[in-house]
């Protein structure tokens, strides 16, 4: 039993890691209806900052948290702005293909860079330390990624309801021509919503380094990727299901590792795909919208 | 107030409007009838601007817009209520209202504008919590109405607001716009419901596979026989 709970909070601070990530697809996908493939290596990228910035720039952790993030929401805007704003009326295949283009680029651009050996984060930037409660024992970096990303969750939710940005981002991702005629800026729009789920990449990057303390230029593929299956778990587009979908696949996944099949988690995640593609296809949050005439 | 000379718009290779010329006066009411795809949802939309005509001038207000992007284009004071309403859905009333003000800066003056509109139509101050995807037709047709007033615009460009609506609706609905156009705003109303269109318009042109073949005095056409012929159902 204590194991099992052990486990549950290992897979919930692994999922809200998913659930970061997940973010990024979800919204993309929600206002210019491409899978942005690349959007795991934003994460790498932002991991990468997150570490030069305490190694060589002896930042602490949040200072380092917030440099990944907007260098992360920049990066992200630069490459909207390049690869897929010509291709915003081109077919969407083009665009994933170019999405795909983009991942491959930045990943071995990053190898050609720096090189592909892996570093190893320093354990000591945040000191909290592990507790017992009730014999469980929770380690502080499982609490500290809990926290960051409960407050990134909860920002963001503030920014799409409440503030103006977000509100157009949600009217220009119901219908884009619409919002034209509000006079939103739909290009401005669409550039907020890559640099806004860029940053909460990069901030999942950093928080991944000190939870998992490896990081390479290539690590960003497998979290992009179970990010993806989380955002289709949630319902890709709509964000609660983002939030969700992470959560429930990293749980999924420690209790398969806890019932002994560790070899088996990664493959966990895509069996998942498969599962929500063949009965629930739109999502555990999504609808069937049908047009109302 | 607004003046078109002239203008070509193309779908790829769709010639869809061809040298179309019209004028609208500060305070008419100014319909366009014609029948399906003869080109009036395109007119609409090369003056809000989501169309780019090839050739040909808009000008409002002595200022070219021919090709601007629609923000600038409201932002001037030409509001366009889209054909379907396309309210946004997932919003409630209230923030689709807010979404038509987006422009604006002078809180105060939202704040008026927000009573004018529940004034004009209470049905969505009853209705201003609520996900505009749960309203009936005509609730989404008054808020898609609404929403453009709140960039409050010198001219309105409404298309189709009787479609898919009741009779008594429509009438309701036809009811407010010349409400509307008594506070001072211009309209350029789009229908396929000519009779009741020219009941309230002052002018009308009607446009046939992209060209405009008549024009005139709204009463006059009314009585045109070859329009009443083509348009009117009438004998």
């Amino acid at each position: 039993m204590e194991q099992l709970i052990q486990q549950l909070v290992n897979g919930v601070s692994l999922g809200s890691i998913y659930a970061l990530i997940a973010l990024g697809y979800t919204m993309v996908y929600g206002i210019v209806k491409l899978i942005n493939f690349a959007h795991g290596d934003v994460f790498m990228v932002g991991a990468f900052i997150g570490f030069y910035s305490i190694t060589v720039l002896d930042l602490g952790f949040l200072p380092s948290l917030l440099l990944a993030m907007t260098t992360c929401a920049i990066f992200g805007v630069l490459i909207e702005r390049i690869a897929y704003k010509p291709l915003r009326n081109a077919t969407r295949i083009a665009a994933l293909i170019t999405a795909i283009g983009v991942s491959l680029f930045i990943e071995y651009g990053m190898i050609y860079v720096r090189g592909a050996q892996p570093e190893a984060y320093p354990n000591n930037v945040v000191s909290i330390k592990s507790f017992e409660v009730f014999g469980i024992k929770i380690s502080g970096q499982s609490l500290l990624i809990l926290a960051v990303s409960i407050v990134l969750m909860i920002l963001l939710q503030f920014i799409v309801h409440k503030t103006k940005i977000g509100k157009a981002m949600r009217a220009v991702s119901h219908d884009m021509d619409a919002a034209k005629l509000m006079g939103i800026n739909v290009n401005n729009t669409i550039s907020a919503t890559f640099a806004i789920g860029s940053a909460l990449a990069g901030a999942a990057g950093v928080v991944f380094g000190m939870y998992y303390t490896k990081i390479d230029p290539l690590m960003g593929i497998i979290p992009g990727l179970k990010a993806f299956v989380a955002a289709v778990l949630g319902g890709i587009g709509i964000i609660p299901g983002a939030m969700v979908g992470g959560l429930v696949l990293g749980v999924i996944e420690s209790l398969v590792s806890a019932a002994g099949f560790s070899l088996w988690r990664d493959g966990v995640a895509f069996v998942v795909l498969i599962l929500i593609l063949i009965f629930r296809p739109s999502g555990l949050f999504g609808k069937n919208v049908k047009e109302k005439v | 107030m607004l003046k078109v000379n002239d203008i070509n718009v193309y779908y790829g290779n769709i010639h869809a409007l061809k040298g179309v010329s019209l004028e609208i006066h500060q305070g008419e009411i100014v319909t366009l009838i014609g029948a399906n795809g003869a080109g009036k949802s395109t007119l609409l939309k090369t003056l809000s601007g989501l169309l780019k005509p090839k050739s040909g001038e808009i000008l409002f207000e002595n200022e070219h817009l021919a090709g601007k992007v629609p923000q600038l284009i409201v932002k001037k004071g030409i509001s366009h209520v889209p054909e379907g309403r396309r309210v946004f859905a997932n919003m409630s009333v209230e923030e689709n209202l807010e979404l038509g003000a987006y422009l604006r800066k002078d809180k105060q003056g939202i704040r008026e504008d927000f009573e004018k509109v529940y004034q004009l139509f209470p049905r969505l101050y009853e209705r201003r919590k609520q996900l505009s995807g749960t309203l009936s037709g005509g609730e989404q047709q008054m808020l898609a109405m609404g929403r453009a007033l709140m960039a409050r615009p010198r001219l309105l460009l409404l298309d189709e607001p009787s479609m898919g609506l009741a009779p008594l609706l429509v009438k309701t609905i036809f009811q407010i716009i010349e409400e509307i156009n008594k506070t001072g705003t211009t309209i350029l109303l789009v229908e396929q419901n000519a009779n009741m269109a020219l009941s309230i318009a002052d002018r009308a042109y009607v446009i046939e596979t992209g060209n405009i073949v008549a024009s005139g005095r709204a009463s006059d056409l009314g009585q045109s026989d070859q329009i009443r012929k083509a348009y009117l159902g009438g004998h």
